[in-house]
């Protein structure tokens, strides 16, 4: 089995903050992190390796410093991590990323797997993972929470559905994405941090996975930003004073004021 | 291609630095630098410059074919036949966007023994494209991807839309790829720049703390997902005529490698999030999960659907289909009751349409109060059980 692993380095978005005056997001003290739903996609291949044999290599596209993450990867137990990193790449949109993803994935060869989380903090699309299918022009499943099996180059698994849980079978190779109920992502232990200490990442650019310039980054990209700002937060509650029976009391009028109950 | 700042243009004034959404620009020695490695050439300080000393340039423009494209189309999801609210949402934005453009609306109904695809007619389609197959009632998504991008590669519509449901964010993005164009995720505004004829889209982005107004210049069709629930449908007009085309299955086309064994429905769930007019939403204030059995009487007192925020799922007092947020569900209710929910951001996100917000919180700094219209400051474990007495009374 190799299994590539595609991982995003985003910023923790809980801490994110804005500053009043500026009205600007703060970034200082704002660690850069792993997509927390990548940690599951990384876990699973891991995972998956250790059942059926096999190689897992992390990859990421992104600026120089996702090199570290990538070293963390290594640490929980991916074999090789490629770093796809050039000034061509910014300003991806989905589109533009699946591709680059997807020439970076042709180049390491041979894939039986891509596992990508089922979106990212930040961007929040989601939309990478079914995008690179088409890329590789592979099957893909989405919301993936639990892999039973996979024989004869079929996988069984999980997704998780609206209203409840589907199991589907697809031919390998195959795209999939998967969430959070797929499995509990391990520490690092000191062996992998002692291999990720060694290891070497190497950084692709844009000639080394063979992407053609006009279709990675802002010049690949169908979609243009053209705006950019902060959502208002207008109003503050009406809020009810004394105790406890007579704030519900005066909650209810005005629910039966303004026909909501 | 990139970002420059022509050093002869730029006085240092500095305006563009709190323009900029991530903070990356400086001003050394009376000229601004700008720190490429974050930016993603969103535009915001270009726009600011009083002098044009900014400039972000694409090498290659993409050809364009968007001139013959015509008409707005709205994916209609349907499952087991029925066709879901969210496309009568998309069709009453869809309408507004059509008529924007001089433009007519069309309906996409991919399914199998679809019942009332009439009723899409009703919502204001002008046209109904039908593909009837039992194909597409076998689970997977592969027919859909298939015909839809056969049937836009055959129209050619200037705008596609589909609800950013589960199976239209897994679908969607591979059609795009497909058709090698721009798709739009999750948004919460769309409009028409009347003078362009292109179509903008807004959607929340990092976690809710920034908006994004999206175009696609170029290629065509212009795609967007939208959340269930942003939009209002229309009240239908029943016997309003629209033109049913069936066009035949093509089998050709087909490539399904994906295949349904078998279904286990979340059977916790009574009422539909989604479709719910009131829902009341438990938060990590309850402590346990017994304790959402408070949630679940007050839901019963007004007829409603339960909801969670995060952590409860986490922790395994609820199961995730009850979950609204950025990683849940969205929902736009007439009222939601939010209880011993702090209100971060990611849930906000996925709530804060809703007409009426009642916060019950002990914590009155919680931001949950910012979004509110009612607060209640105080024990849930009182006010809740009060309050359920209340309406059962009233």
């Amino acid at each position: 089995m190799n299994i590539v692993v595609c991982l995003k380095q985003v910023p923790g978005t809980t801490e994110v903050k804005i500053d009043p005056v500026k009205n600007t997001l703060v970034r200082q003290g704002i660690k850069s992190i792993l997509n927390p739903f990548d940690a599951y996609a990384l876990e699973e291949g891991v995972r998956l390796k250790e059942r059926y044999g096999g190689k897992v290599t992390a990859i990421s596209m992104g600026p120089p410093q996702a090199a570290e993450m990538l070293r963390d990867a290594i640490s929980v137990g991916a074999d090789e991590a490629a770093l796809l990193s050039d000034i061509a790449f910014a300003g991806a949109d989905t589109w533009a990323t699946a591709y680059t993803l997807g020439k970076a994935i042709k180049k390491i060869g041979a894939a039986d797997l891509v596992i990508c989380g089922r979106q990212t903090l930040d961007g929040d699309t989601g939309q990478v993972g079914p995008e690179l299918a088409e890329m590789l022009g592979l099957p893909f499943v989405a919301y993936v929470s639990q892999i039973e099996e996979i024989k004869d180059k079929v996988i069984r698994l999980q997704r998780m559905g609206e209203d409840g849980y589907e199991t589907v079978e697809t031919a390998l190779p195959a795209v999939i994405t998967v969430v959070k109920e797929i499995n509990i992502p391990r520490l690092p232990a000191f062996r992998g941090m002692m291999k990720a200490k060694s290891a070497q990442i190497p950084v692709w650019k844009a000639e080394d996975i063979g992407a053609e310039k006009e279709k990675v980054g802002l010049n690949g990209s169908f979609t243009q930003v053209v705006k950019i700002f902060f959502p208002e937060r207008q109003h503050t509650a009406e809020m009810f004073s004394g105790d406890a029976e007579t704030q519900v009391k005066a909650l209810v009028q005005k629910l039966k004021e303004a026909k909501l109950i | 291609m990139g970002i420059n700042v022509d050093k002869d243009k730029c006085t240092g004034c500095g305006s563009c630095a709190p323009a900029c959404p991530f903070g990356l620009i400086e001003i050394i020695d009376d000229k601004a630098h700008i720190n490429i490695e974050g930016c993603t050439l969103c535009g915001a300080c270009r726009d600011t410059c009083a002098f044009e000393a900014i400039r972000i340039e694409k090498e290659i423009e993409k050809a364009v074919y968007g001139d013959e494209s015509r008409g707005v189309w709205v994916f209609a999801e349907q499952a087991k036949g029925e066709i879901k609210a969210v496309a009568y949402e998309l069709l009453a934005r869809g309408r507004e966007l059509a008529t924007d453009l001089k433009t007519e609306l069309c309906a996409v109904c991919l399914g199998h023994n679809v019942k009332q695809v009439e009723k899409l007619a009703f919502h204001g389609a002008d046209k109904i494209y039908l593909v009837d197959d039992p194909l597409f009632a076998t689970g997977s998504e592969d027919p859909y991807v298939d015909q839809l991008t056969r049937l836009i590669k055959e129209r050619q519509p200037a705008i596609v839309l589909a609800g950013a449901t589960p199976f239209g964010r897994s679908f969607f993005p591979r059609v795009a790829a497909r058709l090698n164009t721009g798709l739009t995720a999750d948004c919460t505004g769309l409009e028409i720049d009347t003078e362009k004829k292109l179509l903008k889209q807004t959607r929340p982005t990092f976690g809710g703390n920034i908006m994004a107004t999206i175009i696609c210049p170029t290629a065509r069709p212009q795609m967007s997902t939208v959340r269930p629930r942003v939009f209002r449908q229309n009240a239908p007009v029943t016997g309003r005529q629209g033109e049913i085309i069936r066009v035949n299955f093509n089998k050709e086309a087909v490539t399904s490698r994906t295949r349904l064994l078998n279904f286990v429905a979340d059977l916790t769930e009574k009422v539909k999030l989604d479709e719910a007019d009131v829902i009341v939403a438990g938060g990590r204030g309850l402590g346990k999960a017994e304790n959402f059995q408070l949630i679940r009487d007050l839901a019963t007192a007004l007829g409603g659907a339960v909801a969670s925020s995060r952590p409860p799922v986490d922790d395994g007092w609820i199961p995730y289909s009850h979950q609204v947020g950025q990683t849940g569900k969205t929902v736009c209710p007439k009222l939601y009751i939010a209880v011993g929910i702090s209100g971060a951001v990611q849930h906000l996100a996925g709530m804060q349409t809703a007409d009426c917000i009642i916060a019950i919180n002990d914590d009155p700094n919680a931001p949950i109060f910012q979004v509110a219209t009612y607060g209640i400051v105080g024990d849930l474990f009182k006010v809740v059980p009060l309050l359920a007495e209340q309406l059962k009374n009233s």
